[in-house]
This record gives C-alpha cells, sequence and structure tokens, in this order.
C-alpha cells in the first residue's frame, strides 16, 4: 500500500485511501503516546478484572486473585476502629466510675462515647440535651431522686426506676391519698408544700397543711420535707418540680400520684456502654 | 572599518521560524541548545546555585524554638496543622498569611515583569532552572550542540547506547533527590532522611518522591520547552503585562538589518550592510529555539542567552555589543524611525552612525529612570501596603486567644436553689512554645460564679489553669448566677482570659440566657 500513497494537494496530508463521492478522508493517525495510552489502559482492564472481583457467574461472581473484599475492608477498619478505642475501653472496663470521672483522658473518652450512646437510648425520654421534661427528669440540674454520685447514676441506669423485669431494680410507690385523706387535707397539704419553696395564694392553709404533712408525709419525705434518696422520695423545698410546680400539679401528684418507669440498662448495653453513659450524665453539670 | 565580516555561521533554523511556521498543533522539533558564555551566562550559573541551595538546603537549617516546638527553620508541620518559619510560628487559622505572601509574589511579579519583562521565566523559574541543571549533564556526557545533533541522527551504536543510558540516568538521579528534598520541608529531616533510607518512613513520603521524581524528569529531561510553550499559563500572562517601556531582549534590526553573510561583496557593491553576519549563534543557544531576530514571541522566556552568543561574535568581529540586548520597545521604535528616516527607506545602519562609524547621538537608550514611572510605582505600593500590613499584623498579633461556645441544649438550667446555670465550651489558645498559666476570669454579671469540669476548685469568678505548650485546652464551664440577681432571659458578660505573668489577654464576650421566670 506504500507505493500508491496518496496525498491530498490542499493539505499536503496523506490519505486514507477511502473515497465517498470523491470525499476522501485524510490519514491524521492518533498520537503514539495517545495509542500507547489506550492499549496500555485496556491491559490495565483486563488485568483488573483478574486482580479484583468482576465477572458476573450465574450465582457469584469471579471472586479476584488478590481476594480483595470491600464488606473485609469495612470488617477490618471496624476492627482497626476497635483496636484504636481498645485501651480506653480496657481502662473504662477495670475501673470504677468514680476513677474514670477523675481521670482526664478517660473522663474525655468516656463522654464522647456516653454522649453518643445517649443520643441513640436515653434522648427519647430525657431530650437530646438532657435537658428532660414534665416526669422526665432534667439530667442538667443539681437535684436528684435516686443520688447524683456516679455510683448512684450507674446503679439507677443499669438496673432501672419500677422496672419490674429486673430484680435490683430502684423500687418506690407513693400511696394515691386521695382514698386516704380528704379532698381539704389535700388542698392544705398541697399549699403547705407549695409554701416550703415559695409563696401560697391562702396562707391559712399552710399551717393546717404542715399538720397534714407531719401525719402522713414525713416517713418518706422527711419531717423537713427534704426527700429520702434512699426512697426515691423527691426534696420538697427546691425549686425543682418532676410534675410541674404550683398548688393545683402538687394536689393532682398527692391524690393519684404518677410514677416513672426507667427502663435497666445493663442487660442491653453491657457494662462499659453504662459506665460511659454514666460518666456523661454525670459530666452535665449536677454531678456530685 | 570593518576588521572583519565573516564568522562560522551555524546551521540553525528557529523552530517556529516565520517560512516554516505552523500552527501549535505540530510534531516537536528536537532542539539542542549550545553552551553560551558571557555576563548573563555567568548570572544564571549564580541564580542556579542560589535557587536551588534554597530548595536543597532549606530543610537542613536549625532553628532554636526551646524544648516544647521542633528545631527545623522551616517545617510545614501537617500533622500537628504547624508551620514554622524562622521566627514565626503559624496556626491554621493564620494562614491569611500565606494568602497575604502569595499576593505580594503576585504583585511582585507583576512588578517586576513591567520592568524587566519576563525575568521570572528566564532565570528564577523552577521549570528553567532545572531544565538548564538538565542540560549541564546532557552536554557534559554528550558534548555541545553538533556532536549531540551528530549522535542523535546516528545509528544506535554501543557509544550511543552508553551515553543515553548514564545521561537518563543521572536525570533520574537530580530527579530523585528533586522530590527527596520535597519531603524535608514536611518533617524533621534529619530522622526523616534516616527513615527514607532505611525504609521504614512513611508511605506518602515515597509516593511523593516518586510523583515528583517522574514530574521533574519528565518536564525538565524530556518535555523541557514544551512546559513553557503549551502547558504554562504564564507566559500568556507576563505578556499581558509588558508595555513599551519594559526592558525585553531585543534584536535591534536599527543596526543589524540588513544582515548579511557576504558583507565585502555587498560593501563593494555599495549596498547597505548592518552588523548581523547571520551567523545563526543566537539561534543555536537558544534553549527555547526561537530565532529573536523575528522579535518578541510568546516562546522566549527571555534568558538573555542570544544576548551572551552575539556578543561573543560582536567581540570577534570587532563591533559594538548590544546588536541583541534589553531594550525598550519605546527606545527600539525611536531608533528604528531613525534608521528607516522615518519609515521612509527600508532600515539603513548608516542612519544611525556618525561619519567616524560610531553610534548617532540622536540614539535612544534605557536609562535607570525609565523604571521609575506610575505603573511600577502603583504596583511598589500596592506590594509594600500587602507587606507592611502582613508585618504590623505578624508583630502585634496576639499569641492568646479564647474561644467561647454557649451551650445550645439546653440553653440554661434552673437549679435546685432557683439559681439559674450556663453551660459554655471554653478554648484557651496557647500559641507559643512555652507551657502557660492562664486565669480566666468573669466580668459582669454580678454575683455569679463559675466551675470547670475536672478542675477541683469551689465555685468563684476567676480560676487558674496550666496550659500546654502550643496547644490548645478545652474546658466545659459552668456559670451560675442566684436567682436574685438573674436580670432579663439574655445578659452579655465577658470571659476574660489572661496570662499569669501579664504578658497577654483576651475577651470574649458570651450571652448568659435564662428563663422568663426565674423565681
Amino acid at each position: 500500500m506504500m507505493s500508491n500513497e496518496q496525498v491530498d494537494e490542499i493539505s499536503g496530508i496523506a490519505t486514507t485511501g477511502h473515497e465517498w463521492d470523491g470525499i476522501k478522508e485524510l490519514n491524521n493517525p492518533l498520537p503514539r503516546w495517545w495509542v500507547i495510552t489506550f492499549y496500555v489502559t485496556i491491559a490495565w482492564a483486563a488485568a483488573y478484572t483478574i486482580a479484583y472481583p468482576a465477572w458476573p457467574m450465574l450465582s457469584s461472581a469471579t471472586k479476584g486473585v488478590l481476594g480483595f473484599s470491600s464488606r473485609n475492608d469495612v470488617k477490618n477498619e471496624l476492627a482497626a476502629a476497635e483496636a484504636a478505642k481498645g485501651t480506653y475501653v480496657a481502662a473504662i472496663e477495670q475501673k470504677s466510675v468514680s476513677e474514670i470521672v477523675a481521670d482526664d483522658a478517660l473522663r474525655e473518652f468516656a463522654v464522647a462515647a456516653g454522649g453518643a450512646a445517649f443520643k441513640v437510648n436515653c434522648v427519647q425520654c430525657h431530650g437530646s440535651g438532657g435537658q428532660g421534661s414534665a416526669g422526665f427528669p432534667n439530667l442538667n440540674d443539681d437535684d436528684w431522686l435516686w443520688g447524683g454520685k456516679a455510683e448512684q447514676i450507674q446503679q439507677t441506669i443499669m438496673h432501672g426506676i419500677r422496672f419490674a423485669s429486673d430484680l435490683d431494680t430502684r423500687v418506690s410507690e407513693m400511696p394515691a391519698f386521695g382514698d386516704i385523706i380528704t379532698p381539704e387535707q389535700i388542698t392544705q397539704v398541697s399549699a403547705y408544700v407549695a409554701s416550703l419553696s415559695g409563696a401560697v395564694k391562702d396562707a391559712s392553709l399552710v399551717e393546717p397543711g404542715a399538720k397534714v404533712f407531719a401525719e402522713n408525709c414525713v416517713a418518706c419525705h422527711g419531717d423537713k420535707a427534704q426527700g429520702n434518696r434512699e426512697l426515691g422520695a423527691p426534696n420538697l423545698t427546691d425549686a425543682i418540680w418532676l410534675y410541674r410546680s404550683g398548688e393545683t400539679a402538687i394536689a393532682a401528684q398527692v391524690r393519684e400520684p404518677k410514677h416513672g418507669i426507667m427502663p435497666a440498662w445493663a442487660g442491653r448495653l453491657g457494662q462499659t456502654a453504662v459506665k460511659e453513659l454514666t460518666v456523661y450524665v454525670h459530666s452535665l453539670g449536677g454531678g456530685e | 572599518m570593518l576588521k572583519k565580516t565573516q564568522v562560522a555561521p551555524h546551521a540553525a533554523e528557529a523552530v517556529n521560524s516565520a517560512k516554516t511556521r505552523q500552527p501549535l498543533y505540530a510534531a516537536r522539533k528536537k532542539i539542542f541548545p549550545k553552551r553560551a558564555s558571557g555576563n548573563f551566562r555567568r548570572f544564571k550559573w549564580l541564580v542556579m546555585a542560589i535557587t536551588l541551595g534554597i530548595y536543597y538546603l532549606t530543610p537542613w537549617l536549625r532553628w532554636d524554638r526551646g524544648s516544647y516546638a521542633p528545631d527545623q527553620a522551616v517545617l510545614l508541620d501537617l500533622a500537628h496543622r504547624r508551620f514554622y518559619f524562622f521566627f514565626v510560628e503559624i496556626w491554621p487559622q493564620e494562614f491569611y498569611y500565606v494568602a497575604g505572601l502569595l499576593m505580594m509574589a503576585g504583585i511582585g511579579l507583576f512588578l517586576i515583569t513591567s520592568t524587566v519583562g519576563r525575568a521570572w521565566c528566564g532565570y528564577t523559574c523552577p521549570q528553567t532552572v532545572w531544565v538548564d541543571l538538565f542540560l549541564v549533564v546532557e552536554r557534559a556526557i554528550e558534548g555541545d550542540r553538533n556532536a549531540r545533533m551528530k549522535l542523535d541522527a546516528g545509528p544506535w551504536t554501543m557509544r550511543k547506547l552508553v551515553l543515553r543510558v548514564s545521561k537518563h540516568a543521572i536525570w533520574l538521579v537530580i530527579a530523585v533527590a528533586t522530590g527527596g528534598a520535597w519531603i524535608f520541608y514536611f518533617a524533621d529531616a534529619p530522622t526523616l532522611a534516616l527513615d527514607v533510607v532505611e525504609g521504614t518512613a512513611a508511605p506518602v513520603a515515597y509516593v511523593t518522591i516518586a510523583v515528583l521524581m517522574a514530574t521533574t524528569y519528565t518536564f525538565g529531561g524530556l518535555m523541557r520547552e514544551q512546559v513553557c510553550t503549551y502547558m504554562c499559563p504564564w507566559p500568556r500572562i507576563q505578556a499581558a503585562m509588558l508595555d513599551e517601556n519594559s526592558l525585553t531582549v531585543t534584536y535591534n534590526d536599527w543596526r543589524g538589518e540588513p544582515r548579511s553573510r557576504h558583507a565585502k561583496k555587498a560593501i563593494a557593491a555599495g549596498q547597505p550592510v548592518g552588523d548581523c553576519v547571520d551567523c545563526n549563534a543566537c539561534v543555536a543557544v537558544c534553549p527555547m529555539g526561537v530565532d529573536i531576530r523575528d522579535g518578541q514571541q510568546l516562546e522566549c522566556i527571555t534568558c538573555a542567552l542570544c544576548i551572551d552568543a552575539c556578543d561573543g561574535i560582536m567581540d570577534k568581529l570587532g563591533r559594538e555589543r548590544g546588536l541583541i540586548s534589553y531594550a525598550r520597545l519605546s527606545d527600539y521604535n525611536a531608533n528604528m524611525a531613525l534608521a528607516t528616516a522615518g519609515g521612509t527607506v527600508p532600515v539603513n545602519p548608516a542612519l544611525v552612525r556618525t561619519v567616524t562609524g560610531a553610534f548617532s547621538d540622536g540614539l535612544a537608550h534605557f536609562q535607570l529612570r525609565n523604571i521609575f514611572r506610575l505603573r511600577t510605582f502603583i504596583y511598589l505600593g500596592a506590594w509594600s501596603a500587602v507587606g507592611l500590613a502582613l508585618l504590623i499584623s505578624l508583630l502585634t498579633r496576639e499569641r492568646l486567644e479564647l474561644n467561647v461556645l454557649h451551650d445550645r441544649n439546653p440553653q440554661f438550667v434552673s437549679l435546685s436553689d432557683g439559681s439559674i446555670r450556663n453551660g459554655y465550651t471554653v478554648k484557651l489558645l496557647n500559641m507559643i512554645p512555652e507551657p502557660r498559666a492562664i486565669v480566666v476570669t468573669l466580668q459582669g454579671l454580678p454575683g455569679a460564679e463559675m466551675s470547670a469540669v475536672g478542675i477541683e476548685l469551689p465555685p468563684a469568678r476567676s480560676f487558674e489553669t496550666l496550659v500546654e505548650p502550643d496547644r490548645l485546652k478545652v474546658l466545659k464551664v459552668f456559670v451560675r448566677q442566684p436567682a436574685g440577681q438573674v436580670e432579663g432571659t439574655a445578659r452579655s458578660f465577658k470571659f476574660r482570659i489572661e496570662d499569669k505573668a501579664g504578658l497577654e489577654s483576651a475577651e470574649y464576650t458570651a450571652t448568659f440566657n435564662a428563663p422568663e421566670t426565674a423565681r
């Protein structure tokens, strides 16, 4: 073919010899580096399908000689992440919660891990900032029904409150005084309790209310209404009210008390996560 | 008058000569630059030594910063997000200093280009410096221009193979050394050097060396002038910054034309004869392969080697130097007008000379005052302004900083005694390589006291904490204000931190939130 090479007159470039209705195709070959690159990519693709999982078969696909698998990659990365946390997790398993709280590095780790666990397991009742709502305690404040020391918080998270299927759960129940004392007495005692932390509308109710309180309530709430953490009996003299403040709300709670239930988390989350949660809750600002 | 009229011409043709000019999409014509010698070549050797010296030696300079910071004078510590430059240490948020330096580099380039043309391209651009270095190797092994052309055209003999292999081997060694030097800017150089040799350095170090080796070898050894002509945007941009007062490498037609290889014959025939003997020495030495006699062109990097080549020829012929010289376009135009009698006749070099053969007094020459013009003053002013601003900012910058984030969820907490508590994430930035005792104080917010998680101190309006050298310390701080003193739902107050030695302080205005009905 070299002998009868035709050259286009106008451009001076050889033609391919192909002709359509007098139109000839110029022979402008691709640059050699481009062609070589093209062949290299083809070879690369072929090698790639041998090295990596590629060809679909009837029920699976070729595995590739390198044994690569994206699932394995994820597994390895997760294992590496676990390993990276390993020393901290081991220390958390070993130490008591108050020891963790006292150790700066461990505490930071536990607060981060506990915060993540809190977002998954606890925010449904306690709120995303642990701020609670009516009936669900605020975990940021300094008022604790069952104690705010790290070990006490841990006990609460592990076994729950009034959680029937856990034998060690924290239990207490306030009787429904609507069946025990008269409505008038309820009004009086509510006025007395409200007076402990603020002003009341009718001051004359306070004195008889104090009498009703002394007869019925001191066993659990204490003679100064300061509460009793052994029984989960709230302090009635402070500014914090789980079931709202004010005489009406107090009367409702005296007549027919509501009782919150918190699940036991030890079985579900494991000791380590419970410890991390404990440290997180303790760090929110009210920890004792 | 003319002592000599002939030198042996070079068989050289410009790669882009007007006669055979093709569009840029064309096969490369090989260039075999001849060794030049002269003032500019000497200057370029010096520039090469200085720039390569800076590049290779800088990471090995030490700078004592005490026991809490690395002692490498220039270090980009990416792992710890710190940049050290002699006495300056920059944190990531201070990266605007680098932006400022880039602005200065840009304006500086404008300034240099508008005064002395593409000096960056011709002398200091890494591409130019490394190509120069690679050419030194090529000449040392294969010989000068003619020997290399002969070798290239000749068949593949054992000798050619040995020469070519050794040339490329040395190029690769230089390329590896180039990539190797780069990584030392990012880690402690002596330690890393040992690690690299022992094979224990991080993979990224080897990858970096490999990539830079490949680019250095390809750009400096194989592609050379094509990088400037085809890949680089600077020739386009820099050309736009030239004006008629910028110095560029210029072929002075007004004394060179009409060029003649047979001047004697032409003189005998009574024709005008210029100084150019058409020896092509200027083309032969050009690393870009262009003919400067075709005028200013995109490919010309103004390396001035053609000036050296031509000056050598002029010396040999006993004529004045400067047939090719640095000249302003305005001077060139004035002299051309003189040589062509205002454009009425073709160039006649007799018009620029007196009867004795000396140059006429009417010729325009470059004067130093030509560089002082409005444009260069504006560039110089802008350059100095940015530099001064950077300097002032550097000298007055704070090395102690405070950032405060107010807890948003919950914004406030009511406590059992009715007081209101707000939580803050307080970040103390100790930006010097010394540990410092920092006193954190509350300003405003009457009656309020604060406590910090992890600091076993009773609540107070002020506490002290130690911040590690060159570190940020994050504190969780609770501020508690008694119920009776809470005013409004949002109140501003200040966190103030102070170096215990009293050297530096910083303040941050934060907000204290409270419920509408605080008890």
